[in-house]
């Protein structure tokens, strides 16, 4: 039978080369022309675990890491029964029998990886005895691996062929394993090749590459999962003339040095996720009141306090919006895919010079380290934006009253015209404390006003006249987008809302919204914040919520939007 | 400033110590300005929060770029604008509870790092501003608001620390002289990578120590405060500790060290770093196996 994706596990202990099998098969899917997600998840320790890394190959765009497992590669008896749950119907597993046997007669065999790759004369090629073993079940053209093995293993050092020659016979050998069992999942489709220029990337790295597009000259972090992949991006990559990247010794640190940055004329960034982006809630109160342009990156994980550092949850909207004390809603903007991760990092960038304030970026552990091949960007399509400079006759408007109707007065930079105090506490025109009741009236006003300007962020709207509309934000949008379709196939009259931009909201959205349509918003946390938030602006908004630390699966989105329309249960 | 800004609501106690450090610190900023024939807006004022952070409003003269930020994160700020900015002169003004009690932290990374700034600090032993609660400095046994049955901590000595910590340029004076102390802040702008100029500056209200830094001659009654004999090499450890190691507050430059700074060693590795166009960095992930 034809199918159009499968997904393929790869299950066992932390150090076993599962992410590189997972990562060799997606590369050589991709190459072959199909379209490829990738999803990991390992405990929080450096080597050893319970852990499994995972592809899922499409010949359409992958939104999702999918509802079950099609094929299984066990490495252990603990991978095996912690895992065979998730198969599809008529899925199968292959397992190690140089660890464990199985009983006979189930949906498996064994196979001695070790083993055979030894025979190959090379005992590094174990991996690919198994990835042969999985070709054969899907069906996969074994030249694209052929032609995947040559390229990497291509490094012009002496010994290459025999190298190459061994991993293509050692596929060769898993392939004949699979084969006399008879086993088969289905056959993968051909693929339809996107005729774009793709790169293969991460929404750790896609989001930094976006910001630097943007401009970016000035970055410092501190490790943290799981943003530390964007610490380890920018100090490979932001070098240069007047660019700076550096490792502080804390997120407290990190914040209050982009505030200096920021101040001093730079286009700055941080990321970081829960534990530190607690710390740095007063530094986003300073850079609001102040009004310093910078962006934090909050790549969510789960929580509280150290909580589930390596796994997935959307459970600091509300912290990222009202991150300190005092009048505060932060811009924010949550990416829901690797590609509107890039523009997110460039948007973000492009909003703090806008409005010359801080921006929050949000995104999330799943997104954060899949990989996916999607669209090159053009980078040139990718506009950069400045603070409005101040001129010398202009100078003592740095916290003017605006009210939205003119054009945002400029920024001055030191060395420049205009100084003036960058203020903590409230300020007149130039800086100076005051506490006079006018002061904070107008500047309280002018601090929410500038938010208006922000705009250009991505947005969805489909099908908006239906009574029952869905609303995901961040990596929800995936699993959702595939419960959405599949309940639309099903004739559900329902609709579908989606914005990047969480605040401020997009016209259009607000509009559909404004229509008093039941909102549904799956989302990872166990409070529904996203549907708080908006029933706190006045929509009629609930959640489907999900926290187990895991990405949703389509089919149970399909499960539970179906309830909520039939039943009107809310929660 | 408090002329453009007849409503600016703060002022220092009469005879605080923060006036003194402030004509200080405006001539060392004029005379620096001059010196290197900048602007005055080339400068940058870090302050804390307390007494002394309301410094870098209370400036007279032309104004200087500011910032008047968080307690205690004076230094990561600096660094922040200092390498944003190498050439901008960055300047912070904190006080002991600021940068000693909340702000520790920051201390030994911003020495190691040896980030070009300069750090004026004005140690006045109390928190003035919260009226007159136990600071780092204040001695053992202090009775202050927060600890009326004594201080059972015992003092920090911040300029053991900072020698510690290897903070390449240490001076310690009061703020009674502030002709002489300008020329210490203005030394320290000029001195690459990190200086802190340490300043007993007596809180009127609180902690009155005038007495106990400068004696009462007359009476024949020897004060604290000492100058630093000329013969001390700066350049010794050694000497340095010496001084540390001896009662009283010492007057002038303690110790100086000749190091690279962070800009310095940042712009080593951009000689060896990738210099690569954006669009050469996103090919890098170009789909190839």
């Amino acid at each position: 039978m034809d199918k159009h994706d499968f997904v393929i596990r790869f299950a066992g202990e932390g150090g076993q080369g599962l992410v590189t099998s997972a990562d060799a098969l997606a590369r050589a899917a991709a190459h072959a022309g199909y379209f490829v997600q990738t999803h990991s998840t390992f405990p929080s320790q450096i080597m050893g675990g319970p852990a499994s890394s995972q592809v899922r190959i499409s010949t359409t765009p992958v939104l999702s890491s999918g509802d079950g497992v099609d094929v299984l590669v066990a490495l252990n008896q603990y991978a095996y029964d912690h895992h065979y749950e998730d198969l599809n119907p008529g899925g199968v597993t292959v397992y190690n029998a140089e660890e464990y046997d199985l009983p006979e007669g189930g949906h498996y065999f064994g196979i001695k990886a070790d083993e055979l790759a030894k025979s190959t004369g090379n005992a590094r090629a174990a991996n690919m005895v198994t990835i042969g073993a999985v070709a054969h079940l899907i069906d996969f053209n074994l030249k694209e691996i052929d032609e995947f093995i040559t390229q990497r293993f291509t490094r012009g050092r002496e010994g290459d062929e025999e190298i190459i020659e061994a991993n293509i016979k050692a596929v060769r050998l898993g392939v004949d394993v699979a084969k006399s069992t008879g086993f088969t999942v289905g056959q993968l489709e051909a693929p339809i090749p996107p005729d774009y220029d793709q790169i293969v990337i991460t929404g750790n790295a896609a989001l930094s590459m976006g910001a630097v597009a943007a401009g970016l000259d000035f970055y410092v972090g501190y490790p943290i999962s799981p943003a530390t992949t964007i610490l380890v991006w920018m100090e490979n990559n932001l070098w240069g003339k007047n660019r700076f990247v550096h490792q502080v010794a804390s997120e407290i640190e990190a914040i209050n040095a982009i505030l200096g940055a920021g101040f001093a004329g730079k286009k700055a960034m941080t990321a970081t996720a829960g534990p530190g982006f607690s710390l740095m809630s007063e530094g986003l109160g300073l850079a609001w009141m102040a009004e310093i342009p910078l962006v934090v990156t909050s790549v969510q994980r789960g929580g509280p306090a150290t909580g589930l550092p390596t796994k997935s949850e959307q459970s600091d909207l509300f912290t990222s919006m009202h991150p300190a004390h005092g009048d505060i809603k932060m811009p924010v903007l949550a990416p829901g895919s690797i590609e509107e991760c890039f523009y997110a990092g460039a948007l973000a960038t492009n909003w703090a010079e806008r409005y010359q304030g801080p921006v929050i970026l949000v995104t999330e552990f799943g997104l954060a380290e899949r990989g996916e091949n999607i669209r090159r960007p053009n980078l040139d399509d990718v506009s950069t934006e400045s603070r409005t400079a101040v001129s010398d006759g202009d100078t003592d408007k740095r916290y003017d009253s605006w009210d939205g109707t003119t054009s945002l007065p400029g920024m001055p930079t030191p060395g420049g015209p205009g100084a003036y105090v960058a203020n903590g506490s409230e300020h007149d025109e130039i800086g100076d404390t005051t506490h006079l009741p006018h002061h904070h009236i107008r500047l309280t006003k002018r601090r929410f006003k500038k938010v208006d300007l922000l705009g250009g962020a991505h947005y969805e709207i489909e099908n908006a006249e239906a009574d029952t509309i869905i609303m995901p934000w961040g990596s929800s949008k995936g699993p959702a987008r595939e419960a959405y379709d599949r309940l639309r196939e099903q004739g559900e009259d329902i609709g579908w809302l989606y914005s990047v931009a969480l605040n401020p909201l997009p016209e259009d959205v607000k509009d559909v919204l404004k229509s008093g349509k039941k909102i549904i918003v799956p989302e990872l946390n166990y409070l529904g914040q996203w549907s708080a938030i908006l029933r706190m602006e006045g929509y009629s908004a609930e959640s489907i919520t999900q926290y187990t630390g895991m990405p949703f699966r389509p089919a149970d989105l399909v499960a539970s939007i179906g309830e909520r329309i039939g039943t009107g249960v809310t929660t | 400033m408090s002329k453009r800004n007849p409503e600016y609501d703060f002022a220092w106690c009469p005879g605080c110590g923060d006036f003194g450090v402030r004509r200080a610190l405006q001539v060392a900023l004029e005379g620096y300005s001059v010196e290197h024939e900048e602007p005055q807006r080339n400068n940058v004022i870090v302050a804390g929060i307390g007494c002394s952070g309301n410094m870098v409003h209370l400036v007279e003269g032309e104004q200087p770029f500011g910032i008047h930020g968080i307690h205690g994160r004076t230094l990561p700020i600096a660094f922040g604008v200092k390498m944003g900015r190498p050439e901008l002169n960055t300047v912070v003004v904190a006080g002991d509870g600021d940068f000693l009690s909340i702000g520790a932290e920051h201390l030994g990374p911003a020495a190691n790092r040896n980030v070009d700034i300069t750090a004026v600090i004005m140690d006045n032993g109390v928190y003035g501003l919260t009226k007159g609660q136990s600071s780092p400095t204040s001695e053992f046994g202090a009775i202050t608001t927060s600890t009326p049955l004594g201080k059972i901590e015992a003092p920090v000595s911040p300029l053991k620390n900072y020698m510690a910590m290897g903070v390449s340029y240490i001076a310690s004076y009061y703020s009674s002289k502030p002709r002489v102390l300008a020329k210490v802040i203005q030394e320290a702008m000029n001195h690459r990578g990190f200086s802190i100029v340490h300043v007993q500056s007596p809180c009127t209200t609180y902690n009155d120590t005038y007495d106990i830094l400068k004696g009462k001659p007359r009476e024949g009654i020897k004060g604290l405060a000492y100058d630093i004999p000329e013969e001390h090499n700066p350049y010794s450890e050694a000497a340095a500790l010496d001084i540390l190691n001896q009662p009283g507050i010492p007057l002038g430059v303690i110790y100086k060290q000749e190091n690279t700074t962070l800009q310095d060693r940042y712009e080593k590795l951009q000689e060896r770093a990738p210099q690569r166009t954006n669009d050469e960095i996103l090919d890098t992930y170009l789909l190839k196996i």
